[in-house]
């Protein structure tokens, strides 16, 4: 890790486990993980090993069984309290009956914004995702792609240091997704906040964060983590750099060599 | 311990037994509910007694008699040296009974084939639909003495009379019947009519090999909707005809009386709620036993 | 682009006119030729006339009676909603309780309009909206009940990250879910107030009331006066559906199937 987790970090788990009584399945054990400010950290695994859970105990949409967890310093729970985090999740959860505007508007509403404020913030967060014009559309009527860039921009709306993505383009092509990993990453860059990532791709792990958390199934723990020293900004080109297809072996590797669990199904899942 | 001391059971018996917990336990709260009915009823009673509110309209003895009365009522005769209530009414809910089953039935298969006919013919369904929708605003008491009229000569012996009000519940059964299981039939799924295509299947086997399996929800929803029109059918129709033998009769009858009995008249609503909700009950137990999935609640 | 439009308009409402023409022509043809019983089922252009001739008997009538299908409508379907607020923020109680509504929908309500005649004076029109009013009430209820169940459990997540309160959630995401399921219900009760006031003055009713003057008609035989009033209460039942699809498509444009059409 830099000496940048030296500073104070923003996400700290610390011997994190969670055990869903029905079924008394282990879906988390003993997770330790640090995240420092400004990272861009994915999450990766085959099915079942906890990934979306450890979303979701960063957000305090679930309970750990035992272990801490703090957020900016505080409980997550004081954390999702106070508007720390935005999340995105694998489908847009838009509200059909709100246009685009009012969906973007909808945190910012319940935070009490005043109308023009929150006219003028949404109006620089459809520039942000390049849906300027589509302000007064209805969700229906935009794409899998757009409707994630709009739930990206509900999720920025309120300027959270931290985001939390679950799976956001596994729905969609892999075109569209390789050009919303770029805007993404140039979001990212405009708004300096810490990204933790779920994916199931090796590739956009590798492409988007400055480090990948490989993690195995039954029970959930950390298998390991690579730093990805690829230089920000990153374009186009890096896709196509020697390092990269480096580091994404690198991932894939210490993604099988965990697998002695591993199901053939699930690696034929992890590309 | 052996093997054999070990009792395993199967999973069809623990599947059982769990229906009949459940079961149980929807039949215990069927009973708490109807506690509660009668003891809102007894406590409205009691206000409005004890204040004298005559909003929204006088409560006394004879506007809401107590539970007691109507529950005991069953057991008297209505008339001197008459056989007790409960019997008689009985008699009349198998008559009415009779032809609500006869409209459900006739109604059913009037409604599928309609169904059927409509989702093969576009053209067909887009011109009568809306008349389909638009016979049930007309009030079927108001022309059923028309009907009856026309429908009773034409009527073998045995049939008249009661077969005139089945032809009325027919008509309140058949439209929930087309529409539901109209939208069932339009509910194959894109893909599967494709690969029927691929199958260079006709449309009778298209029918019966997808169509009609995709559509039974929506039909047993149908026929829930059915049980229910055919049983409100049944007794307004009988209105009309002045039928005395059936449960309509028996309402005009003891409507006649009310001030002086009014226990008789609540008697005969409870039976002929419980008639309601016996046809119900029965369809959804045969959606049970025919698809052995929980039917979907809808109304 | 328009001309498409207007081609799909056509289309639309082209086959139903051509029914009702086919239909309307094959009666009155059919009548004529056959000379069929006239008193029973007279030709449409009879039905129009006494229609005409006989309006300030029957329009006043038909509205009337409209007033107390009308006022049925709004105090069941209001109550409805009311209710199905209530027990659905018990989710237990609301999810256990279903089925026994559903099942207490079974009840023949129209049984029961004698005794609201008792309650009521059964000349009044009060008595005529307490009919329609419990029959909009359960359909009303339970759909309701339904839709604000029905709440994606996403969006309800969605609204947990924003640290969002019951009833913050409720207004903002289960309320709006549930108006399709309020309206698919309304669209029945608009109907079932309307046969419930005509069937109710079967019972007894005003002298000016639209199912008392159908009722007289058939009895002394005027078949033709009793066709016109039967025209009049459908027209009205029409009427009062197409209002609440009108209002459907503009407070809930965003359902799917709103969409659709």
């Amino acid at each position: 890790m830099s000496e940048a987790a030296a500073a104070q970090a923003v996400v700290r788990l610390e011997g994190v486990t969670k055990t869903f009584p029905r079924g008394g399945v282990t879906a988390l054990q003993d997770i330790d993980l640090e995240l420092a400010p400004r990272e861009f950290v994915s999450l990766i695994g085959p099915s079942g090993c906890g990934k979306s859970t450890l979303l979701r105990v960063i957000g305090d949409l679930t309970a750990p069984t035992s272990g801490s967890v703090t957020v900016n310093g505080k409980s997550a729970r004081q954390a999702r309290n106070d508007g720390d985090y935005g999340i995105v999740f694998q489908d847009a959860v838009l509200f059909d009956w709100r246009s685009v505007s009012k969906n973007i508007a909808l945190p910012l509403e319940m935070l009490g914004w005043g109308r023009q404020r929150r006219k003028t913030r949404v109006a620089q967060l459809l520039d942000l995702v390049e849906l300027t014009g589509f302000a007064d559309h209805r969700p229906w009527q935009l794409s899998g792609g757009m409707q994630q860039r709009v739930a990206i921009a509900r999720a920025l709306s309120f300027e959270p240091s931290l985001l939390l993505m679950d799976e956001p383009f596994g729905a969609l092509d892999e075109m569209t997704r390789e050009r919303l990993n770029l805007e993404l990453l140039s979001i990212w860059e405009q708004t300096g906040n810490t990204v933790v990532f779920v994916t199931h791709s090796i590739s956009e792990a590798v492409f988007l964060s400055n480090r990948v958390v490989v993690m195995s199934p039954r029970p959930g723990r950390i298998a390991g983590t690579i730093d990805i020293d690829l230089p920000y900004p990153r374009t186009v080109e890096t896709r196509e750099a020697p390092r990269y297809f480096e580091l994404v072996t690198e991932v894939r590797e210490l993604l099988r060599s965990r697998g002695e669990h591993l199901l053939p199904e699930e690696e034929a899942v992890l590309e | 311990m052996s093997n054999a001391a070990v009792a395993v059971r199967s999973p069809r018996a623990r599947e059982r037994r769990a229906s009949l917990v459940e079961g149980l336990g929807r039949a215990g709260l069927v009973v708490l509910v109807v506690a509660a009915l009668i003891g809102l009823w007894e406590l409205y009673r009691w206000i409005w007694v004890s204040t004298g509110w005559t909003r929204p309209f006088i409560v006394n003895d004879t506007s809401m008699p107590h539970v007691w009365t109507i529950f005991k009522a069953f057991s008297q005769p209505a008339q001197v040296n008459q056989p007790s209530l409960i019997s008689v009414l009985l008699h009349k809910t198998a008559f009415t009974a009779k032809e609500a089953a006869a409209g459900f039935g006739l109604g059913a298969v009037i409604g599928f084939v309609l169904a059927v006919v409509l989702v093969h013919a576009r053209l067909l369904r887009r011109g009568f639909l809306p008349y389909i929708v638009g016979s049930q605003t007309v009030p079927i008491l108001a022309i059923a003495p028309m009907v009856v009229l026309w429908v009773n000569p034409r009527l073998p012996g045995p049939l008249q009379g009661w077969g005139a009000v089945a032809v009325i519940a027919t008509y309140l059964t058949f439209f929930p019947v087309t529409i539901n299981t109209l939208r069932g039939l339009q509910s194959a799924d894109a893909r599967a009519l494709e690969l029927m295509r691929t199958y260079a299947a006709s449309r009778w086997k298209v029918l019966w090999k997808l169509r009609v399996p995709a559509s039974l929800p929506y039909v047993f929803s149908a026929l829930r909707l059915a049980a229910t029109a055919s049983v409100v059918g049944a007794i307004i129709g009988e209105l009309p005809t002045g039928l005395q033998d059936g449960l309509g009769g028996a309402i005009i009858n003891f409507n006649q009386y009310y001030s002086i009995e009014p226990q008789e008249l609540w008697a005969t609503n409870v039976i002929a709620a419980a008639l309601g909700i016996a046809f119900f009950v029965i369809v959804v137990l045969a959606e049970k036993a025919i698809v052995r999935r929980p039917p979907e609640e809808t109304v | 682009m328009t001309l498409r439009l207007r081609i799909g308009a056509v289309v639309e409402w082209l086959p139903p006119l051509v029914v009702f023409a086919v239909v309307v022509g094959l009666w009155e043809g059919l009548v004529r030729a056959l000379h069929v019983q006239q008193f029973l089922l007279p030709k449409p252009s009879t039905i129009v006339s006494v229609f005409w001739t006989e309006r300030h008997v029957l329009w006043p009538a038909g509205w009337y009676t409209f007033k107390e299908a009308l006022g049925g409508f709004a105090i069941g379907s209001g109550a409805g909603v009311v209710a199905a607020t209530l027990v659905g923020r018990f989710r237990t109680a609301g999810k256990a309780l279903m089925p026994i509504f559903i099942a207490a929908n079974a009840v023949p309500i129209i049984a029961f309009a004698p005794i609201f005649g008792a309650w009521f004076n059964p000349v009044s029109a009060q008595s005529k909206m307490a009919i329609a009013a419990v029959l909009c009430f359960l359909p009303v209820m339970v759909n309701t009940l339904r839709g604000l169940q029905s709440a994606r459990p996403r969006q309800v997540e969605l609204m947990r990250s924003y640290a969002a309160s019951e009833l913050e959630i409720w207004w903002r995401v289960r309320v709006p879910t549930a108006l399709p399921f309020l309206f698919t219900a309304l669209k029945v009760a608009s109907v079932l107030a309307m046969i419930g006031a005509i069937v109710g003055e079967y019972f007894g009713g005003a002298l000016n009331a639209l199912g008392v003057t159908i009722n007289s008609d058939a009895q002394v035989f005027r078949f033709d006066a009793a066709w016109a009033g039967i025209l009049v209460a459908s027209l009205l039942g029409i009427a009062l559906y197409t209002a609440v699809v009108a209002a459907e498509r503009i407070v809930v444009r965003w359902s799917p199937e709103i969409r659709a059409s």
